[in-house]
């Protein structure tokens, strides 16, 4: 009995392994939800909203024409804001 | 300085109440004045598995609220020098443990005791967040499972924000993981997460491994910390924990399972 399931137990998936990549990613996930809390993700629309308010003082744009978006490499975040300017007969000023 | 300790886990049922009552038995027996005290208001527990049940007087809730003092309160272990146990109240307000009644009894604790072990309630409420708050360092119970793993990084993700250290911006709460109910021979075959599994998953250090023994039930039922068990595996595995919690060279003992590679291939 031991002998063979010594050697049966070796292919299957274990179970242990399971679990392991399992909680894993349920803890990678939750980290990151329980640090999202107070910083980074949250303030995005609200950053969004204000700068199209200041862009509209000079440029009349679409709310799709701004877009900010965070994103991340390795260790650093980057903040990327893209405002699609209208064509020069249409501006305002 | 006087240390104040949790023993904490998120998930019930982990070995909280007997890890407290052996760690503390433990700080005691190497001659360090030690009190434990049971933070589970209205499921008081701690006293059984001391054997102190029919000496409880007075309770943690009573000091609190001026019903009777601290020395009343505190029950002198019969067996170990330099140990008290001080017993949670069996009321059902769960709110009757306030910040500020807690930070006047840890204020007098801490002039006689070096050190204060917490036995914290399950859960991630009130009373899980009043016996942690305190806290210089945490015992961090896990059960090699899921949920339990699970449930200790919440917590720990707690003690690095809801604590008085971390909203003073003190340093934080030195944690360390204890495995409980472990067993070599499940973790051999496969089907139970490893000691180094689980480090690696709550990446915090490895105070130690308690393996899973029918001691700790013969112990609780006796009313008798396992520590005080010189026979018992589960025992000598808390007395090296606490002499690593003391700063002791002391190998792991119990990570691996005893028997040889032959005799798990051939034997049981
Ligand atoms: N190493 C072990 N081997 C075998 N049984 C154990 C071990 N540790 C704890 N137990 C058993 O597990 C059960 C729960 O233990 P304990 O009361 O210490 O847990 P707890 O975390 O304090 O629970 P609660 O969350 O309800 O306060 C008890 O029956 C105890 O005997
Ligand atoms: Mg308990």
């Amino acid at each position: 009995m031991g002998f063979f399931n010594y050697f049966r137990a070796t292919y299957p998936p274990k179970t242990a392994t399971v679990a392991k990549e399992r909680l894993q990613i349920i803890v990678a996930h939750e980290r990151k939800q329980r640090s999202g809390q107070n910083s980074t993700l949250d303030y995005l629309p609200l950053l969004q909203k204000e700068l199209l308010e200041v862009v509209r003082k000079y440029v009349a744009i679409a709310d799709e024409h701004i877009k900010v978006n965070l994103e991340k490499e390795g260790d650093y975040e980057i903040l990327e804001l893209n405002i699609t300017l209208p064509d020069p007969d249409n501006r305002s000023t | 300085m006087a240390k104040i300790i949790v023993v904490t886990s998120g998930k019930g049922g982990v070995g909280k109440t007997t890890t407290s009552a052996a760690f503390a038995t433990g700080l005691a027996l190497r001659g360090h004045q030690t009190v434990v005290i049971d933070f589970d208001v209205g499921l008081r527990n701690l006293d059984l598995v001391m054997g102190c049940e029919r000496r409880v007087v007075y309770d943690f809730v009573n000091v609190i609220n001026g019903e009777g003092n601290l020395n009343q309160a505190l029950i002198k272990d019969k067996r170990v020098e330099s140990l008290f146990i001080l017993p949670a109240s069996q009321t059902r307000d769960k709110e009757a443990l306030t910040m500020k009644g807690v930070a006047k009894v840890m204020e007098v604790l801490k002039k006689r005791f070096e050190y204060i072990i917490c036995d914290s309630p399950a859960g991630i409420e009130h009373g899980a967040i009043m016996a942690m708050y305190f806290a210089d360092e945490a015992l961090i119970v896990t059960n090699p499972e899921v949920s339990s793993v699970r449930d200790s990084d919440r917590i720990i993700g707690m003690l690095s924000s809801k604590t008085r250290r971390a909203v003073q911006n003190l340093p934080p709460v030195k944690e360390h993981l204890l495995l409980t109910r472990y067993s070599s021979k499940r973790v051999n075959t496969g089907d139970m997460l490893s000691a180094q599994d689980v480090q690696e998953i709550l990446a915090i250090p490895l105070l130690g491994v308690i393996p899973e023994s029918k001691s700790v039930l013969q112990a609780s039922n006796a009313g008798i910390p396992v520590t005080l068990d010189k026979n018992s595996n589960a025992g000598q595995a808390y007395l090296d924990v606490v002499a690593r919690f003391l700063g002791e060279e002391c190998p792991q003992r119990f990570i691996e399972d005893k028997k040889g590679f032959f005799s798990r291939l051939f034997g049981s």
